[in-house]
């Protein structure tokens, strides 16, 4: 290794052989390092990642399923397979679960426990006893949610909009308490990082030699960091509303039902952007990895992240454009908002222009970072029509804004997640997956996905509102080509999770580096050992300076 | 005098316009479709084409990655000049719809569980038929009484919510003879039991489930027939019991009392008149027993909640209704053994 040198000395702490691998040996609060304890006690960052990320991929099965009873319901006009007010709560469970369960700690918590401190060199995160805390709120409060399904579940929308949250009768109590909780584990999360990063890096690493994917989560921990709590105090206002009374929220009261949609989007606002920069951030490791140079303008890849946490605090009323906020407001918030085009396109240009004279590899989590770039552009286009107000007028929870945001979050975030999970599952299993079932798997996927959601764009511009456990005939087709797209989705996703289970059974052996990058990630053993290096690593060249990295370093041995 | 230019009939993305004011949205929904239609094929095939053109073959080059500073300002800068008049348009398209012209019809419309009210300027409230004059401003004085709604008219494409204890407002001119569906488009739950869909005389029938039943028509006619509609006397040709039978349809009084003595949101009406009925006392005024006379029906349908029957909730809203078509409605009743 002629890039990376190694420091001596720094081997403390561990009497255990350095080269063991995470998956062999561990440190735990219960002071064992084998067995079940070992992973429930577990300290090392890379365990708590690989717990995350089952618990994520568990909800996102439940979620997913939930998904396909909407389409199945929507198949055929009146009553398919429900009644409406178990298509309410099931809409509403399948929003709630996605956005708290599993986007939001999808690619932060699970892949970027894993992958962060090994990016910057450090054998962990800066509290990993916090670390393991914030697993266990995230469990607490999906707990709270599971509570709330089974005792009466909740039928307000994710949203929970006042008054309807604060009159329906059903567990809004439960679910709210289990979003509150989560959001400490997000908090506790995004403080890690923060430090981690600022703190831990090796030596060697300017912060023009972080990878990308660590700027995106640096972006991201910061508004984790700020806007959670106000989603936190939101919704104990909410609680007290429904317990104590307190009106403030009911205009009986003198209190003001608009005032919730203002503090809830201006958490929920930011956590969009919480959703997606994590996913840009993906796609940066993969267009470097697979075209196999630096993303063109990382610095302005990385300032455009933290232009969108910053915008992201910004923009929240652009969500209330109808909500009877004044028409100044409204003004405001729709120049605001036009700005967010602006970070979005650096990226997307950026990303493009490095395909331009490089030497790029089809591989399957390559696949999936041209279907983000295909998607996000889409979901950001159809943005400028919501921001422009004389359309968004119309446009305003429709379909098309349905359309819209999965688009975002799914096209976007869920499709990077896919990808980065499909990079780094031989890091993180030692194991190789079949290439050519992920292909199947992802070209099913793909075109599934945008026969779903491309339908629902011309529903939505044709005036079919969102939340309609019903509709008229004039829409039928367009719910009927939705819904047979998504269960091509389902057949995709499902393929992909047996192609998962099947490397983790009898899956070839990984070599160190199997995708020939030059990221930091791939330089030590595959899988990583406890302290993720054998020996403190050096950094002496940038993470994308494919021209300056071996025949050594890339080699897939 | 304005001169408006003709609202476009049905495309693949839009329904048919009834206002100018939708012609304006409608032009700038176009030009973003096709902007957007064009600036992502672009991007897609240079995608496309750059990753094709350099795929890895044996030779693996590794060419480092070029700096291009006037490139980055230039799709930096550009952009805001494209936003900054994109937002203009937009604003401009907008704030037609927010101010109201003077001589405006101001109608008021009020949101509840599951169903629209809407009043005419000389007080006359319907549900669910709104009548308007054709080539007339109209300006909508909107209201909730129970959880948000929203009212929403694709034709006009516009919409705006319905809050308790505020009024909203909107305004639009409807151009084009014919007929308008109207839709809520905040979320406002669904009843308990699966009640009947909404159904007009007028020849439409709603979606099911409580917000996706939510539905309204808007008939734009000419003055003489706007006239006609916003009197409320009974329609020829049917008797005083059958109008009271299709205001007990038209006013959604269906979605929680039924006719048959099952159960739902409400007591049922089958047997409920002259009789003695059960009262919560803890929410009557302390009164256990009420005859159901003439006298009960009308408060109730005026003033739900100042008597209410034991075992229900009291979540019935006020009703504006005439006192013919009060009268009516109990010949119904009575009918109802």
């Amino acid at each position: 290794m002629a890039a990376i040198t190694t420091a001596p000395g720094d081997d403390h702490a561990d009497d255990a052989d350095p080269e063991a691998s995470y998956l062999e040996t561990t440190h735990s609060i219960f002071g064992k390092t084998k067995g079940v304890l070992g992973w429930l006690g577990t300290l090392d960052h890379k365990r708590i990642g690989v717990m995350y990320l089952v618990v994520v991929l568990s909800a996102f099965f439940v979620a997913g399923m939930l998904a396909m009873l909407i389409r199945v319901e929507l198949f055929t006009p009146g009553r398919t397979i429900m009644d409406a007010k178990t298509y309410n709560q099931i809409f509403t469970l399948h929003g709630v679960m996605m956005v708290f369960l599993v986007i939001i700690p999808s690619v932060p918590a699970a892949l970027g426990n894993f992958v962060l401190p090994i990016m910057l060199g450090a054998r962990d995160v800066a509290f990993p006893k916090l670390n393991l805390a914030s697993f266990y709120i995230y469990v607490l409060g999906a707990l709270f949610a599971v509570y709330s399904m089974i005792s009466g579940s909740v039928d307000t929308g994710w949203t929970f909009y006042t008054p309807y949250s604060t009159t329906t009768g059903t567990a809004v109590i439960a679910m709210t308490l289990g979003a509150f909780v989560m959001g400490f584990s997000s908090i506790l999360t995004g403080v890690n990082f923060l430090v981690t990063i600022h703190k831990m890096r090796a030596p060697g690493q300017g912060w023009n030699r972080l990878p990308l994917f660590v700027w995106g989560m640096y972006a991201t921990a910061i508004m984790q960091i700020l806007a959670t709590p106000v989603l936190a105090i939101t919704l104990l206002l909410l609680i007290l509303e429904r317990v104590l009374d307190i009106g403030i929220f009911d205009p009986h009261k003198g209190g003001d039902p608009v005032l919730f949609q203002h503090f809830f989007w201006f958490y929920s606002h930011p956590a969009v952007y919480i959703m997606i920069v994590p996913g840009m951030a993906i796609v940066n490791e993969l267009i470097a990895t697979f075209s196999h140079r630096a993303v063109m303008g990382y610095k302005a890849i990385a300032m455009s992240s933290l232009a969108l946490a910053l915008l992201g605090f910004l923009v929240w009323g652009h969500h209330m454009f109808t909500s009877g906020q004044s028409e100044y407001a409204n003004t405001v918030f729709s120049a605001l908002t036009f700005l967010v085009a602006i970070p979005s396109g650096v990226k997307v240009f950026n990303w493009v222009g490095t395909l331009y004279k490089s030497s790029v590899s089809f591989a399957s989590p390559m696949l999936y970072a041209f279907a983000f770039i295909f998607q996000f552009t889409i979901g950001g286009l159809t943005g400028l029509f919501l921001a422009t107000l004389a359309v968004d007028i119309h446009l305003h929870d429709t379909y098309f804004v349905v359309a819209h945001f999965h688009y975002v979050m799914v096209g976007g975030t869920i499709f990077g997640f896919i990808g980065g999970l499909h990079y780094w599952w031989p890091k993180m299993t030692g194991k190789l997956y079949d290439e050519r079932t992920a292909k199947i798997a992802f070209w099913l996927a793909f075109v599934g996905y945008n026969v779903t959601f491309l339908s629902q764009f011309v529903m939505g511009s044709r005036g079919m509102p969102r939340r309609y456990y019903d509709y008229l005939p004039q829409f039928q087709i367009f719910h009927q080509v939705s819904s047979i797209g998504s269960w091509v989705l389902g057949i995709g996703l499902l393929l992909m999770a047996g192609m998962f289970i099947k490397s983790l059974r009898s899956g070839k052996k990984s070599p160190r580096n199997p995708w020939n990058s030059a990221g930091y990630e791939w330089q030590t053993p595959t899988p990583p050992p406890l302290a993720n290096f054998v020996s403190q690593p050096t950094f002496n060249r940038g993470p994308y300076d494919y021209h300056l990295a071996t025949d050594e370093e890339l080699a897939d041995d | 005098m304005t001169i408006h230019f003709t609202p476009a009939p049905a495309s693949f993305d839009l329904p048919p316009a009834i206002s100018p004011e939708a012609s304006d949205a409608d032009w700038l929904y176009n030009f973003l479709y096709w902007f957007s239609m064009i600036f992502w094929a672009a991007l897609t095939f240079a995608m496309l084409y750059w990753a094709f053109k350099y795929k890895r073959g044996k030779s693996d080059k590794r060419i480092p990655t070029g700096h291009y500073p006037r490139l980055e300002a230039a799709w930096t800068i550009l952009p805001v000049f494209f936003i900054i008049w994109l937002f203009h348009v937009g604003f401009a398209a907008y704030i037609k719809t927010a101010i109201p012209q003077d001589n405006a019809l101001e109608i008021r419309v009020r949101g509840q569980k599951w169903f629209w009210t809407f009043t005419y300027p000389n007080g006359t409230s319907v549900n669910s038929d709104l009548y308007l004059p054709v080539g007339k401003p109209v300006k909508f004085v909107i209201s909730a009484s129970d959880v948000l709604h929203s009212f929403y008219i694709p034709g006009a494409r516009i919409k705006k919510d319905a809050v308790p204890g505020m009024y909203t407002g909107m305004v639009f001119t409807p151009t084009e003879l014919g007929d308008t569906p109207v839709y809520c488009a905040e979320y406002c739950g669904a009843p308990d039991t699966s009640a009947p869909p909404l159904h007009s005389d007028t020849g439409w029938t709603a979606p099911l489930g409580g917000h996706s039943g939510m539905m309204a028509m808007i008939h734009v006619v000419s003055l003489e027939e706007y006239e006609k509609h916003t009197v409320i006397t009974r329609p020829e040709g049917i008797s005083e019991v059958q109008w009271g039978e299709k205001l007990y349809k038209e006013n959604a009084c269906m979605t929680c009392h039924t006719v048959d003595g099952s159960k739902g949101t409400g007591p049922t009406w089958k047997g409920m008149f002259g009789q003695l009925a059960a009262l919560n006392p803890d929410l009557s005024g302390g009164m256990a027993s009420m005859m159901v006379d003439e006298n009960y029906v009308r408060e109730s349908i005026l003033k739900p909640n100042a008597k209410v029957v034991m075992g229900f909730a009291p979540v019935m809203p006020p009703y504006t209704l005439s006192d013919k078509q009060i009268d009516a409605i109990i010949e119904y009743q009575k009918t109802l053994k």
